[in-house]
């Protein structure tokens, strides 16, 4: 058999340039440089915590509580300045926070074997709730005059760029370097693919498992920066949104099994892209926000069965407690 | 006098509960339980009418509602999967028994009706994808979620105001959402009903550990040839079903459709699944634990909410609590056969004298002698672990093998070797009755009969229950050896009722009286235990008044004999004690006398670790299990008493070159064969001064003078 296989990557990506080419046709102001813009920007954030949950899902993890570490340590940021800090001790402060966030869930997944579902379910509960109750006067954090020039992050642009998407692209360009370019990155890789062989063969799995969590959590806090700054605020009830399962989906979806070992920061970009023009697509086309969700439930259902047909499990190759 | 309070505390401080009591599968639920009773007592004394009825009653309703969602889920992690799609379901469903009542204005019973179908139909969207599909429970519940909710979204708009302005009035209908049977909620005796047969289903019923078996092992259990995939598919529409049934009773009781209905409840419901500590991945799970689970999530968030906590404050507990109990629930999951393995073995004390001489040159019954130097060997290399053999009336010899056969031996030469029976576990003690039928104690398995036409019958594998014990001691673990009465009544000798058959030295380290001797009735079917708290029942004969049994107990190294006749019925007499060796099988001599093999000799050693309890526990405890001090089984010989419990006679292999270790030995037409479980050979014997036609089952049923 000469004929390569085709992996979920190679469908999702023709699914994304199908959908596009139909949009760029027969949508009237799709294919514009100024729309392409706007479509990247929305996915920006998207994109950001997809590759703080691509590091995870490679290790074989999974990481519920990603949306806290967006909402609480950057509402941190804003709420302390609101109270007279200045801005580089909030944000110390805040990337601290999320430190420790990522050190404890480390700690619970690598060390007590909490499987990770779990721990960063309720780590992120336990976050959300700490901000909630603790650090938070108002569910919307407010922006306040001591964030002035912050907002650039979210809202400025370089050579006609909107740094969003700048700021996706660094953090593209980091990871892709920490997974492909240094021994920690194998390593990534060794753990996803096969903890128990890892460990056998002398990899500090325990280590880098935390080590994955604290990246994580700073990327998270990283994506909540860039989402505070583009909408000059901190809507800490984002936590009680569907967007993990949009971060889930894009991961997913680009191609990195949940069962670890596989994929990269192009699936993740694929995924984002994928995700991000249809929701561009329909917004053009005016559809409710329910409506965009049915629609892109379905797409995705038809790319996850597709791909069960191109790249079939049975009862064999599955992996015993791999959900 | 330390020895005398090491005594006492070893016989009165009952030590061995402990390994038996965590040995049992629901000390699994202990962890949620203790949880669950940790919380309702820091709630009910921080918060003052927390345990009235009314507030009992409400917080029922609750715990009936996500109850059922707690069940669909638990079922889905059992078997392996996981359903996020649980709170859009709920939704759905909650939309459809107000859609059908509200707008449609059907009757209460096609409203449920339709929307169990309803949540079942969704639930089945599920199980086709993921058990036909195959495809990753996680991402495609994920999806469906999505899509569920989003479809409820759609539906909302259209018909909200229409469901918020009807006014159904059905008693039926109320009486779901708010009616009581003597105060008990509606939601809570459905959810009663549901539970129990969930539990019947999942432990009793073969769909249910069908359902265990595929989470425990997917792969094993396809192999084993269930239905894996209508299983898992089955699965998720039960869950949807039960879901289904919980947003009736929510429906019924608020009869709202708010955009927020369902949401966030997949977190809610994991949570309670996770802290009744059922296991993600599969294969561990009970009804039990899920209704632990549910009913500390619901105490939790209502006590904090009766608290006026702030929300926030709320989840961080409710966080912290589902942590916790993971870690420990982990830990102790994690570690619990470690920790059974550790505190199990419960040595005793066990004082014996020193023991008789049975140096060369000493003197005594005992003196150790070179006549088995000259046995002859049958089926060397062919056959193994030979613990008892037999002979009939045309001299066919039958031995037990390791193999799970019983082997035969042709007469006259016994070079044609065969098969005779294949029973599948061990054969140990044999005997035949007055039908020639060859009744066999297998290890692990109970008393079996092999019929004069080869065909192998299950006599017996259980005895009665004994009351106090907590190990369930109905079944055989290690039947030993048999002997048959003259009314046909089998009184046979269960070594063991806390270790399996390969475990059986380590009985002999703890030297309780763990055995037991059992009486089976073939005329009525019947078992029954006749004496416990033997340390290592082991050889049985009948003895020659007909009204009593000579029994041989290992470890404690004696021989005893118990009436079950007579006028002394029920009495247990010591006919010898402190022998030199452990004894292991008796049979009748044609001299009228018995045979006894000794399987091991008493060490210094050993007799010393079995006065010190604690040594032997730390022994357990601190060194890995074949570094452990054990009866010496190498040595030994075969002894002829008689029945005031003389020694007269007895036979060594000094050098032990021909036939070291001897389980048993049967004396047949002049010779005396020989049988050792660690053999690969029958030793034969000849005998001088014996009766040369004795066929000891002939004698036994006069069928021979």
């Amino acid at each position: 058999m000469k004929l390569k296989r085709l992996g979920q990557q190679e469908v999702v990506f023709a699914i994304f340039a199908v959908l596009f080419a139909i949009f760029a046709i027969f949508l009237p102001g799709f294919a514009t440089t100024q729309n392409m813009l706007t479509l990247l920007q929305n996915v920006a954030v998207l994109g950001i915590l997809g590759l703080a949950m691509a590091l995870i899902v490679i290790g074989r993890g999974i990481d519920i509580s990603l949306i806290a570490a967006l909402a609480v340590p950057p509402g941190l940021v804003l709420q302390m300045v609101q109270d007279g800090y200045s801005l580089p001790v909030s944000m110390v402060a805040a990337v601290a926070l999320a430190l420790v966030f990522g050190l404890v869930n480390g700690w619970l997944i690598a060390y007590a074997e909490v499987p990770s579902l779990f721990a960063t379910l309720a780590t992120g509960i336990f976050l959300a709730g700490f901000g909630q109750a603790v650090l938070f006067k108002l569910d919307v954090v407010q922006w306040s005059t001591g964030m002035n020039g912050f907002e650039r992050l979210g809202q400025g642009a370089i050579l006609g760029i909107p740094t969003p998407i700048i700021a996706f692209a660094v953090v593209c360009i980091v990871v892709a370097l920490l997974l492909r370019q240094t021994r920690i990155g194998a390593y990534f890789y060794a753990i996803g693919d096969n903890p128990y062989g890892a460990r056998v063969t002398g990899i500090p799995s325990r280590p880098i498992i935390v080590l994955q969590y604290v990246l994580a959590a700073l990327i998270g806090c990283f994506a909540g920066f860039v989402l505070a700054a583009s909408v000059s605020s901190m809507p800490t009830r984002i936590f009680n949104s569907t967007l993990i399962y949009d971060v889930i989906l894009v991961v997913v979806l680009g191609g990195i099994g949940l069962s670890g070992g596989r994929g990269g920061v192009l699936n993740v970009i694929i995924g984002t892209l994928l995700i991000g023009t249809m929701l561009n697509g329909m917004t053009i086309m005016d559809i409710s926000y329910s409506g965009q969700n049915l629609i892109k439930g379905m797409v995705l259902l038809v790319a996850v069965v597709v791909d069960s047909f191109l790249n079939p499990r049975n009862e064999e190759t599955a992996q015993q407690g791999d959900i | 006098m330390q020895e005398t309070i090491v005594r006492l505390k070893a016989r009165y401080w009952p030590d061995h509960l402990l390994g038996e009591i965590l040995s049992k599968r629901w000390t699994e639920t202990a962890i949620p339980v203790i949880v669950l009773i940790l919380v309702a007592f820091a709630l009910s004394g921080m918060i003052d009418n927390f345990f009235t009825p009314a507030a009992l009653s409400d917080t029922a309703r609750q715990a009936g509602e996500v109850g059922f969602v707690v069940l669909g889920m638990a079922l889905v992690v059992i078997v392996g999967g996981i359903d996020l799609s649980v709170g859009s379901m709920f939704a759905l469903c909650d939309f459809c028994a107000l859609y059908c009542l509200n707008i449609l204005n059907w009757p209460v019973p096609a409203v449920v009706v339709a929307t169990i179908v309803c949540g079942a139909l969704l639930g089945a969207v599920n199980g086709f994808l993921i058990g036909y599909l195959r495809l990753r429970a996680f991402i495609t519940t994920l999806i469906t979620l999505i899509i569920y909710r989003s479809a409820y979204d759609l539906l909302l708009f259209g018909n909200s105001v229409k469901i918020a302005s009807a006014m159904p009035d059905f008693p039926s209908w109320d009486f779901l959402g708010m009616g009581a049977v003597f105060g008990i909620p509606s939601v809570a005796l459905v959810y009663l009903v549901i539970a129990v047969f969930g539990h019947i289903f999942m432990t009793r019923m073969r769909p249910g550990w069908h359902i265990t078996a595929i989470g425990g092992s997917r792969r094993s259990a396809y192999n084993s040839g269930i239905a894996v995939r209508r299983t898992i598919a089955l699965c998720y529409v039960a869950s949807g079903a039960l879901t289904a049934i919980g947003a009736l009773f929510f429906a019924a009781r608020l009869g709202t459709v708010g955009g927020d209905v369902g949401i966030g409840l997949e977190v809610t419901v994991l949570t309670a699944t996770v802290l009744g500590g059922i296991t993600l991945g599969g294969g561990n799970g009970s009804v039990a634990k899920a209704l632990a689970g549910t009913l500390i999530v619901l105490l939790v968030t209502n006590g904090l909410t009766t608290l006026g906590v702030r929300g926030g404050f709320n989840r961080m507990v409710l966080a912290s609590i589902l942590l916790v109990a993971a870690i420990v629930d982990i830990r102790w999951l994690k570690n619990r056969t470690r920790i059974i393995s550790k505190v199990y073995v419960s040595p005793t004390y066990h004082f014996l004298p020193p023991p008789p001489s049975t140096e060369v040159g000493k003197g005594g019954p005992f003196e150790q002698n070179d006549k088995l130097r000259d046995v002859t060997l049958i089926g060397e290399g062919r056959i193994e672990a030979p613990e008892d053999v037999i002979l009939d009336r045309h001299d066919n010899l039958y031995a037990g093998s390791r193999h799970g056969d019983i082997i035969r031996f042709l007469a006259p030469d016994y070079q044609t070797m065969e098969v005779y029976a294949h029973i599948g576990g061990q054969p140990l003690g044999m005997a035949f009755d007055r039908q020639d039928n060859l009744y066999c104690c297998i290890g692990g398995m109970g008393l079996y009969r092999i019929t004069p036409d080869r065909k192998i019958e299950k006599a017996t594998d259980e005895t009665n229950r004994s009351l106090y014990s907590v190990n369930d001691d109905s079944r055989l673990r290690l039947a030993d050896d048999l002997d048959i009465a003259d009314d046909g009544r089998i009184f046979f000798s269960e070594a063991t009722v806390r270790y399996e058959m390969h475990e059986w030295p380590v009985d002999g380290l703890e030297a309780r009286g763990n055995g037991r001797i059992i009486c089976y009735d073939p005329n009525k079917g019947t078992t029954h235990t006749v004496l416990r708290g033997l340390k290592f029942p082991n050889g049985i004969c009948i003895a020659s008044d007909g009204q009593s049994i000579l029994f041989a107990e290992t470890f404690g190294c004696s021989i005893k004999r118990y009436w079950f006749d007579g006028p002394s019925k029920g009495k247990v007499e010591v006919v010898m004690d402190n022998l030199p060796g452990y004894p292991d099988n008796i049979n009748l001599a044609s001299d009228g006398n018995y045979w006894l093999a000794l399987v091991g000799m008493r060490s210094p050693a050993l007799d010393l670790a079995w006065r010190m309890p604690g040594f032997r526990k730390r022994m357990g405890k601190r060194l890995p299990i074949d570094e452990w001090l054990f009866p010496n089984i190498n040595t030994g010989c075969v002894v002829k008493f008689n029945e005031k419990g003389e020694i007269l006679e007895s036979f060594w292999d000094l050098k032990g070159v021909n036939h070291p270790m001897i389980t048993s030995m049967r004396e047949h037409r002049g010779h005396l064969y020989l049988g050792g479980i660690s053999n690969n050979r029958i030793g034969r014997y000849k005998l001088a001064n014996a009766d040369p036609d004795f066929v000891q089952y002939d004698r036994r049923w006069g069928k021979q003078s």
